[in-house]
């Protein structure tokens, strides 16, 4: 959808990213998904009386680690505050979280526009809080149950500045968070199961207008295309309203994609008034200096670097290098290759060529890999030495690949698979080649040059593919020219 | 030796040398219970079948010469804390079928030194009530004379202790309610450093503000269940981790050279004349011991009682909300709808003066209100911990009177929420500051105990501990008894 003519789009976002700790942010209960109902919840997150909560400092770690990677600011100080309101799957009747002194303060993250280029989008804080439990309404006729296994789990609130522009660049925006989020393995980016949660603010405005026009904030999108499609009906509504001359109410709306609309659940008037207050159950949370230090030092090298070190360093395509680090695992994986091979172009072809598309079709992740990164290095090293050609590669992959062996070296050894190079073992059959068929060495002596891959294909099927492709061609080169 | 009224040095030792056995003991305020606490209404639940098998247990370990350092002791607590499988109310109809499913911790830490527990004791509703007359179970009667009030919040507790039904008990207190009705019941009752003893399994009233402590006859028998309540918890982040001394093996042998502060403000229009009396003969009793006077000031004083209906009712608004009818506690019948359930279960569930906080709270935190109450409160609660500091610099203990009247008739302040509030004038601001009090008897007014209150700094129940019990060892309040209970 293009924007009409005339108007412009402000966006921010609110996402909620579930962190992977293995315990609730307040309790010890487990965080695992898909349990039956309510045997994930411990009397801490069924809020019975004279329960108190205790922090899980893994979640701290976790969102330095994100604040640091955004180049955002750490706030040392950290504190909770409770927000107050009643809903069946809110057992406390307040949600624990933070309001005036969030973890992570600023910070910018880039995105790549439709057209290409890049545009930074800031970040205007992030900070910790507990997820409710689940409400399902109608489990039986007439009936609302409540599933409080996921009460407790903890959020990063991630909420950004309104410098989105459009649909896409909010997907955009989405996606970076959600590859940032899971690069750095602090939340496993299970859209399905509701690891990754959006909360759109949206406002248009006429072209020249200098400030904001009146918000909606569509909450909970839980995937990259209801974010797409809100953000469409949601500006497409708020344009026609203003052309018709209407005015907007600040209000908070749902999405429902089936009617392919948001619809309005309460306006700014009736809003719940939160009365945050600061919580007096938990002390703040003292970050020192040191802490902040050694998550920074422990931080791995972040998708952008990455790829700029592929493209600069080992001079591999923008594309490779896009694709090899956007996922961390990949990347180091991608990273050994290069390490034990020595050769960085090959070493990505083999990656994203034979290796990417075996675990695709296999559906495996690359943490599930068969073949170690050395394994594969090592094999590209025999290739690199002429050791082997690049047709023997593939059986030695598939070999790799299938356990059938551990190393390319013994599997090579094994199976006679080296490439001949013997020029005086090879020249034979050149001769004998040229001699059966005289007519397509005549024509490539006349210059038809793609009969070179005839002859070369033909001593290679002799040699069961151990000749050193390159050697061949150089020979019947050679051969002809003489004759 | 008279049961009835036995310290728990006295009990350890009788205990000790088998002139008792856990299991008399038990039975003998059971028995007791049964036969005086109808008419006083201290208890809201026994637990004659756990504290009798309890006491066995107790016995076999003091056969074995295995005892420990409570073992045998029977005491009551608080319906406030929590005791696995027990009926556990805060004193409301919310809670009433309320059986909890862990236990206190320092409930646990009591029963893990042998402590007995003989059943739970009745309380204002939520712990909000300086006359316990907010319990859904009824009010309690003063054993000094049944007409009047004992006390509040924990005036259950400290009722049972007055009347001979157990050996000590726990309170809790939030801003005065142990303090307060150990004044008015005649005992010796400390609310100690806030986070010395852990919250964990306590019911909540205002988080920032509850501790627990014990309700006992003497300042050793305070010192010997301090002991065994305090320590560090890592279930309360704000539990503190500094070390529990042995606060009844150091209880000193003179308080020579003690400076003791004498607040002006703490002696102000609303206080009785014959508890004025009673608590300057009592600063003469000090200096003939030895201590000096010093005259301090604790300027913020006024504003206590403003700052902490504030701060108090914003966290229990809060604090309190978690009972909706979703999950335990009463539910109203048929519910229409959500908003229906709510309603009628907090509307049925919460007695008056539990609604009343809940609304004053919800208002303070309210958007447009927030900065003009609670923030002001925050800055008045700073200000006040400040006073202590200063005050401290120059004095050990800070003393006064604790309630500014004895007991008071049933009924009396019940319908005027102000003079009610102001029982508490003279024990907010230590609960504000989070700094150790403790209230001993310090003579009669009209018949009926007078309470001192001694404030002392930051972790220093030490001192508080030592200057009660020297007190004690020159005076003979604490031995009093009410006249009509034998």
């Amino acid at each position: 959808m293009s924007i009409p003519a005339g108007w412009q789009i402000d966006i921010g976002l609110e996402i909620h990213a579930q962190l992977n700790t293995r315990s609730k942010i307040f309790s010890g209960a487990s965080t695992l998904f898909g349990q039956p109902p309510n045997s994930q919840a411990c009397a801490i997150d069924l809020g019975m009386p004279g329960v108190l909560p205790s922090v899980n400092a893994e979640v701290f770690k976790k969102a330095v680690q994100f604040g640091l990677s955004i180049g955002a600011r750490i706030n040392q100080e950290s504190r909770f505050d409770r927000k107050n309101y009643f809903y069946p799957d809110l057992p406390k009747g307040y949600q624990i979280t933070q309001m005036d002194h969030p973890i992570v303060l600023g910070g910018e993250i880039t995105i790549q526009t439709s057209d290409a280029t890049d545009k930074i989008i800031r970040i205007t804080r992030a900070h910790l809080e507990e997820d409710a439990g689940k409400s399902v309404h109608d489990f039986k006729p007439g009936h609302t149950g409540i599933d409080l296994n996921r009460a407790g789990t903890p959020l990063l609130e991630i909420v950004s500045e309104p410098d989105i522009k459009n649909a896409a660049e909010a997907v955009a925006y989405a996606k970076a968070i959600h590859q940032l989020l899971t690069y750095l393995e602090v939340c496993d980016g299970n859209m399905a199961e509701g690891s990754l949660r959006f909360d759109a603010n949206i406002s248009v405005r006429r072209q020249d207008a200098e400030t904001l026009g009146t918000r909606s904030e569509i909450k909970n999108l839980n995937s990259f295309r209801f974010l797409e499609q809100a953000i469409h009906f949601e500006t497409e509504r708020q344009i026609s309203v203003l052309e018709a001359g209407g005015t907007l109410i600040q209000d908070t709306r749902l999405f429902d994609p089936d009617r392919h609309e948001t619809r309005s659940m309460r306006s700014k008037e009736t809003a719940t008034d939160y009365r945050y207050f600061p919580e007096p159950d938990l002390l703040p949370v003292l970050l020192t200096a040191e802490f902040i230090e050694e998550i920074q030092a422990q931080l791995p090298e972040l998708p952008g670097t990455r790829a700029q070190r592929y493209q600069t360093m080992h001079e591999l395509s923008a594309s490779d290098a896009v694709l090899l680090s956007q996922d961390r695992r990949l990347g180091d994986y991608f990273d050994e290759v290069l390490t034990f091979s020595g050769n960085a172009k090959s070493a990505a072809n083999w990656v994203r060529g034979d290796l990417l598309s075996k675990l695709n079709e296999h559906e495996l992740g690359i943490a599930a890999c068969p073949i170690s990164p050395k394994h594969l290095g090592e094999m590209i090293q025999l290739i690199d030495q002429g050791v082997i050609s690049g047709k023997i590669a593939k059986e030695v992959f598939a070999a790799l690949w299938s356990k059938q062996t551990e190393s390319a070296g013994d599997y090579v050894e094994k199976n006679q698979l080296e490439q001949v190079s013997d020029a005086s073992a090879i020249e034979p059959l050149i001769d004998a080649l040229i001699a059966e068929n005289p007519k397509q060495a005549a024509d490539l002596r006349a210059g038809k040059d793609k009969l070179l891959g005839f002859f070369v294909g033909k001593v290679m099927q002799a040699t069961q593919g151990k000749a050193n492709p390159k050697q061949v061609n150089d020979l019947i080169r050679q051969k002809l020219s003489k004759a | 030796m008279n049961l009835n009224f036995a310290t728990l040095t006295d009990l350890q030792k009788a205990l000790r040398n088998r002139d008792v056995s856990a299991t008399e003991l038990t039975q003998h305020y059971l028995t007791r219970i049964d036969a005086l606490d109808p008419a006083l209404n201290s208890f809201i639940s026994i637990q004659a079948e756990t504290a009798l098998d309890a006491a066995g247990r107790a016995d076999a370990r003091l056969a074995q010469g295995d005892a420990r350092p409570l073992t045998g002791i029977p005491i009551a607590q608080k319906d406030i804390f929590c005791l696995q499988g027990h009926r556990t109310t805060a004193g409301s109809k919310m809670l009433s079928d309320f059986i909890a499913p862990y236990t206190a911790t320092c409930s646990e830490k009591l029963a893990d030194a042998g402590a007995i527990t003989l059943g739970k004791t009745n309380m204002d509703e939520f712990a909000m009530g300086s006359s316990n007359e907010n319990s859904y179970f009824g009010a309690v009667h003063n054993p000094w004379d049944p007409q009047l009030i004992p006390g509040g919040s924990s005036g259950g507790s400290a009722a049972a202790v007055a009347a001979g039904l157990c050996a000590a008990s726990t309170g809790t207190d939030t801003g005065g309610s142990i303090r307060q009705p150990a004044a008015m019941c005649g005992l010796t009752g400390l609310k100690p450093t806030y986070g010395r003893i852990s919250r964990w399994g306590m019911i909540a009233f205002a988080s920032s503000l509850d501790q627990a402590g014990p309700m006992t006859r003497t300042a050793r028998d305070a010192a010997i269940l301090l002991e065994h309540m305090a320590g560090h918890d890592p279930r309360d982040s704000t539990s503190l981790t500094e070390p529990v001394p042995r606060f009844s093996e150091s209880l000193g042998s003179n308080i020579k050279g003690l400076r003791i502060g004498v607040c002006r403000e703490f002696f102000t229009e609303g206080l009785d004349p014959a508890v004025e009396r009673s608590i300057r003969e009592a600063l003469a009793v000090y200096e003939s011991l030895g201590a000096t006077l010093v005259d301090v000031s604790l300027p913020h004083t006024p504003y206590s009682v403003s700052a902490y209906y504030v701060i108090a009712p914003a966290e229990c608004s809060a604090n309190l909300a978690r009972f909706d009818g979703i999950r335990y506690g009463h539910r109203c019948s048929d519910p229409e709808n959500l908003q229906d359930l709510y309603q009628r279960s907090r509307g049925e569930g919460f007695g008056e003066e539990v609604k009343k906080r809940i609304l004053v709270g919800t208002f303070a935190l309210s958007a447009g209100y927030f900065d003009a109450f609670y923030h002001r409160a925050q800055k008045i609660r700073r200000l006040i911990k400040e006073d202590f500091v200063q005050a401290f610099e120059h004095v050990d203990v800070i003393a006064g009177p604790t309630a500014p009247t004895p007991a008071f008739p049933l009924g009396e302040k019940a319908s005027n929420p102000v003079e009610m509030y102001l029982q508490d004038i003279f024990t907010i601001s230590a609960s504000l500051a989070g700094v150790p009090a403790m209230s001993i008897p310090a003579g009669l007014a009209n018949g009926l105990p007078v309470g001192l209150q001694l404030i002392g700094n930051y972790l220093q129940e030490g001192p508080l501990l030592q200057a009660a019990h020297q007190f004690q060892q020159a005076t003979h309040w604490h031995t009093l008894t009410p006249p009509e209970v034998l």
